[in-house]
Parts: structure tokens; C-alpha cells; sequence
């Protein structure tokens, strides 16, 4: 099983058009977990309940099972891009993200009570689900203290977005199951990125790029941008520094936790560019880039921004095009620019100069711009039907900043939340430490549309839909048909039972009537895609076929 | 932990202010007030969706650490 894909040969190369927007990339939301009704319980518990709901809800919906485990593989959390491994021993424990977390039988009985444990808690091998592998190719489990989706690979800023809301239906849809079952407290879910008491969890965005664009251009390149791109992507936050407690109101939800400017930590000492390089995918070709600045978002607009300008600035590296900007001292200058909310504070660059967040960002574009229309992906027409559109609303959404933030207020998420919050403390002559807008900041992530503030400016259209509500509905059960998610989440439905376990790079079946368990790579994350695959999922309803086919076994051996 | 965030002493209570929807401050055109009007209609929808007691409910929302 040396071939490195799933499905036949490829006569596609499999190749994105560059220059642009597209590219392969994901998101990873950790959500904010509470229970009012049980303030003292456990958050990992708690999160596992999240799943273990969920998982209740796919086994009604797939006969056989639509989950799957998680194969811990080719996990390498340790794995630094600047060329060395962190030894094991010198890692703090939250980046041990490459083994199953385990819980004690006890913590187990105390949340669930042992009865329900035997009856539906376990999986085969008598641990309790913390993970799964959803059919639209998203993994969701327990990260740390927090249910995370992790979204399938997509190609385009549209998909990612589409895919990343797809998760909050997830979510949703395990927040029902639990507030219906009488015998567990009820759960909210949050996205968002704080409790504003010192702590904070990700949300993170993943690109695939060449391992041959050396790492120290990918900082340099990036550096600038993540000061800046907040402005268009910030999801918003009452409270200054991590514990929130100096009043006011600040553009970015995860600004005031970053601490240095290159590293491989994601929960200590967190960096603005994440060194972490773990590809899931052939290692020689590509790098995974793993950031970890952004704000989760629910405002779709700002979500769309926040991975198209990003991978349009990839691309620019890539090309070695990146503006040659460096900024004085980036970590402060990143909580300067969060903690400006007018948009007219500056930032120092090494050469003296001093300019605006989105003077900086104009920067980017027009580079960013020029080299789409060079390499022709920008074309409305003729374009890669993906980079003209991030091009047209990174420019209106810059210059509605500057000039008509009313307008601005129906996309960027920062500031239809100020909008929302300053309507509050005009009615109520309000100070910015009054509990109630600590509320309507927490509430607003809410992910209940009956109660998430976010929602309720959706449903009045005050907030910007990019995706239809019904192919957001779509992918919480179909993956993306143009990558290697569409394999794993077809696998996944198609084949329930006879899955054992599946990784980004791999699926793992146990089939009736073969001797062991076969283990399918997928490290090449534009292959498996419909294209390739879709016919070999036609042509079989049976697990055992199928894998014969896929694998060149002779039938039923 | 979860005890001295929301330090806020001159919160008033927060259960919902009852604030009739008066005279908009000095609208400047039609259109503002308009979008006043919009902004009073959602602040009210708001106020009926809104956890009941802020204070408690902003200070038990305490979290582990993530990434």
C-alpha cells in the first residue's frame, strides 16, 4: 500500500489554479462550553457529552453508525518548521495532542452514571468517545476542555466558510440532543475565544502550502498582515487584557493572549505565526501552515475575508511578491491596532515610518490584487471563480471602514457587535464595565439561533448571508466534493461498520472475510476527491467490493 | 476562580430596564431615524432573549484553557 492515494491513478495532476484565493485549507473551532444549571462541572466531561450527543444523533440518522474513531497516527504536535522536533519530555502536556486523552473511570461514573456508561457510552474497545469522524469528512472531539469541529479540507474561502458554519449546526444539533434528554443538565455552546477571566481557546485556520517556500519568508511575509487583517476579521470583545479587567471594548477576541512572535505552543507563550508542522499529508511536498491568531467567527463576511485574504497572501508569498514591510515590535503592535477601535492609531515600521491598520491592509491588496490579475485567477470571468470576489469585498469592506461604518457594520463581526453594544449604552447610559454588555458579548456567540444575539441580527438581515442557510444544512452531512475529505466522509457514511477508525490522512476498514485491518493512505489532499472516486462509491454498496477494487485485491480474498 | 471579574460596583440590577421606547436623541434626518427606530426594535427583541441576570451569568462563565 505504497500508493499514496485512494482511488485509481490520477489523470488529474490535481492541481489548483495559483496566483489567488484557492488552495487547500480547513478551519478548527474550539467552542466555549457552559452549564448554568451545573456551574461545577467538569469541562472535559462536559465536552464529551457534547460528542457522545452528537454521535446519537448520527447513529439515528446513519443505520450502522455514521462515527468513526479517531487514528492517532501520523500525529507530530512536536514537529517544529523551522526544522527540529521538541523532545517529549521538554513539551508541556497540552501539546501531547498526538494520544487519545484519557479519562478516569471515575470522572467518567461521576458524570454519567454507570448504567448509561454501559449502555451507551462506550465504544467497542471501552473507552468513552471522544472523538469522531463526521460524513461530511469534519472530525469533532474533545480538545483539551472544549468540544472542537474540525472542518473537512476545502479548496475556496466559500467552502471553508460553508463548512466552518456547518460545525455550529453540529454543535446545535448536539446542544438539542442534551437540553431533551432530562437527566443532564443542559449545555450552551459559544463561539467565541475567551472567558474574559484569563483564559482563551482557538480558533484556528489551516493552509496547505509547497515545504519549498522557506519558513523564515512565511513569517516575514505574514507578520504584518496578522497585525492587521483584524480589522476586516475580528470577531469583537468587551474587556481589555486576558482577564478582561480593564472596561472597554476591543477588535479582537484573541489579540490580548499572544505573547511572541514565532513558535510552536498553541495554549502557553502563544505565537503570532504557530511553527507547529504536522502535514498530514505527503511531508516532502507540503507543509500544513497552522494559524492560530484568528477570531472564531460567525459573521460569514468576515469569515470569507478572513481565509481568502489569508491564502491570497500565501500566494504572494509563494511567489516571493509579499510586501517588504516589517513592523516594530508586532506583538504590541497587534493589541494596539485590537485596542483602536476609530482605525486612526499607527503602527511603527523598522524604517520608521508609521502607518494605519488599514493603510497596512491597502498595502496587501493592491499587492495582493496585481498578482491575481498577473496570473489572470482574478478575472470575473475567466478568474478561478473564487479571487475576484474576495478581491471585491476586501476593497469595499477597506474603504466602508474608512468611510461609511454603518455600512461596514452589516459584515465586519466587530463591529456589528459595537453597533449592538453602543445601541445598549445609549439606551441605558451604560458604562463599558456594566455586566449587561459582558453579556451581549458572551450571548452574542451564543450558538442557539433563539438566543445568539449573532442570530438574531441574521434573521432581521442585518447581517450579511454569503452561503444559503440550506447548503449550510447540506455539509453538516455532505464533505466537499473536490478533496480527499470526500473519500473519508463517503467511507465514513457508506461504510459505518466496517470503518474502524480514519485520520486526514488515512481510513482504516475492518472488513468481514479479511484477515486484518486496511489501512488506506490518503496523503495527497486533492486526490479522493468525486472525480476520482465517485464511481468506485457508485459502483459498490459493500464495504468488501469496495476496498478490492480500491486496493487491486482479488474479490473476497 | 470564578469570583472577581465583573467588577462593576455601580451596576444597577440587570434585570431588563423597562425603557419605553422614547423620543430617538435628536435624529438628523429620515434616514437616521429610521435606523434608530431599527435599532430600538432590536435592542427590545434583545432585551427578551437576554440571560436574566448578567452579573451571575458573565461571572460563572469560566473556562479551561484551550489553544
Amino acid at each position: 500500500m505504497t500508493s499514496a492515494v485512494p482511488g485509481r491513478p490520477a489523470g488529474l495532476s490535481g492541481g489548483l489554479p495559483v496566483g489567488g484565493a484557492m488552495r487547500v485549507m480547513g478551519s478548527e473551532t474550539e467552542y466555549g462550553i457552559h452549564a448554568p444549571s451545573a456551574p461545577g462541572a467538569n469541562a472535559t466531561m462536559m465536552s464529551a457529552r457534547v460528542i457522545q450527543a452528537y454521535a446519537q444523533v448520527t447513529r439515528q440518522r446513519a443505520a450502522g453508525g455514521a462515527e468513526t474513531r479517531w487514528d492517532y497516527t501520523d500525529e507530530e504536535p512536536l514537529h517544529d518548521a523551522r526544522g527540529w522536533t521538541l523532545e517529549r519530555s521538554q513539551a508541556d502536556p497540552d501539546q501531547l495532542t498526538d494520544q487519545p486523552p484519557v479519562l478516569d473511570a471515575e470522572a467518567v461514573a461521576l458524570a454519567y452514571g454507570r448504567q448509561e456508561l454501559e449502555a451507551d457510552g462506550e465504544d467497542e474497545s471501552g473507552t468513552l468517545l471522544m472523538n469522531m469522524v463526521l460524513g461530511n469528512g469534519a472530525r469533532l472531539y474533545v480538545d483539551h476542555a472544549h468540544p472542537e469541529y474540525s472542518s473537512p479540507e476545502v479548496t475556496n474561502p466559500r467552502a471553508a466558510v460553508t463548512w466552518d458554519a456547518a460545525g455550529d449546526l453540529v454543535a446545535l444539533a448536539a446542544v438539542r440532543r442534551l437540553a431533551a434528554d432530562p437527566d443532564l443538565p443542559p449545555v450552551n455552546l459559544y463561539k467565541n475565544n475567551t472567558d474574559n477571566k484569563s483564559v482563551s481557546y482557538g480558533s484556528h485556520e489551516n493552509y496547505l502550502m509547497p515545504r519549498t517556500v522557506p519558513f523564515g519568508d512565511i513569517v516575514r511575509g505574514l507578520t504584518p498582515f496578522f497585525i492587521t487583517r483584524q480589522i476586516i476579521c475580528g470577531a469583537g470583545r468587551v474587556g481589555m487584557k486576558q482577564d478582561g479587567s480593564r472596561p472597554g471594548y476591543q477588535i479582537s477576541q484573541r489579540a490580548d493572549f499572544f505573547e511572541t512572535e514565532v513558535g510552536l505552543e498553541t495554549t502557553i507563550r502563544r505565537p503570532i505565526i504557530n511553527t507547529r508542522d504536522e502535514p498530514h499529508a505527503t511531508a516532502d511536498k507540503y507543509r500544513r501552515l497552522h494559524v492560530i491568531i484568528g477570531d472564531a467567527n460567525l459573521s460569514q463576511a468576515s469569515n470569507f475575508l478572513k481565509f481568502g485574504t489569508t491564502a491570497m497572501v500565501l500566494s504572494l508569498i509563494e511567489a516571493g511578491l509579499a510586501p517588504k514591510i516589517e513592523v516594530h515590535e508586532p506583538v504590541a503592535a497587534l493589541q494596539s491596532v485590537s485596542h483602536d477601535t476609530s482605525l486612526t492609531a499607527t503602527v511603527r515600521l523598522l524604517d520608521g515610518r508609521r502607518i494605519t491598520a488599514l493603510d497596512l491592509q491597502w498595502i496587501y491588496y493592491e499587492a495582493a490584487a496585481k498578482h491575481a490579475q498577473d496570473t489572470g485567477v482574478a478575472d470575473a470571468v475567466d478568474g478561478d471563480g473564487h479571487t475576484h470576489e474576495v478581491l471585491e469585498r476586501w476593497s469595499a469592506t477597506l474603504t466602508e471602514l474608512a468611510g461609511d461604518r454603518a455600512a461596514a457594520a452589516s459584515s465586519v463581526e466587530w463591529l456589528a457587535k459595537l453597533s449592538l453594544l453602543d445601541g445598549y449604552r445609549e439606551r441605558d447610559g451604560l458604562e463599558w464595565g456594566h455586566a449587561r454588555l459582558g453579556l451581549v458579548d458572551l450571548q452574542w456567540a451564543d450558538i442557539r439561533p433563539e438566543k445568539g444575539l449573532y442570530y438574531r441580527l441574521l434573521a432581521r438581515n442585518r447581517m450579511q448571508r454569503i452561503v444559503d442557510d440550506g447548503l449550510i444544512q447540506r455539509a453538516v452531512t455532505e464533505p466537499p466534493s473536490d478533496t480527499r475529505a470526500y473519500f473519508r466522509g463517503r467511507c465514513v457514511s457508506r461504510f459505518g461498520a466496517g470503518v474502524v477508525g480514519a485520520s486526514w490522512d488515512s481510513v482504516i476498514f475492518d472488513v468481514p472475510g479479511r484477515g486484518r485491518l486496511q489501512r488506506v493512505p490518503t496523503r495527497e489532499p486533492l486526490r479522493g476527491t468525486e472525480a476520482l472516486t465517485g464511481g468506485l462509491f457508485a459502483r459498490h454498496r459493500d464495504a468488501g467490493p469496495f476496498l478490492a477494487e480500491l486496493l487491486g485485491l482479488p474479490p473476497g480474498s | 476562580m470564578a469570583g472577581q471579574e465583573q467588577q462593576q460596583p455601580q451596576s444597577r440590577d440587570t434585570e431588563v430596564d423597562e425603557d419605553v421606547p422614547a423620543a430617538p436623541p435628536a435624529p438628523a434626518e429620515g434616514q437616521a431615524s429610521a435606523a434608530t427606530q431599527g435599532v430600538d426594535d432590536l435592542l427590545d427583541e434583545i432585551d427578551g432573549v437576554l440571560e436574566s441576570n448578567a452579573e451571575e451569568f458573565v461571572r460563572a462563565f469560566v473556562q479551561k484553557g484551550g489553544q
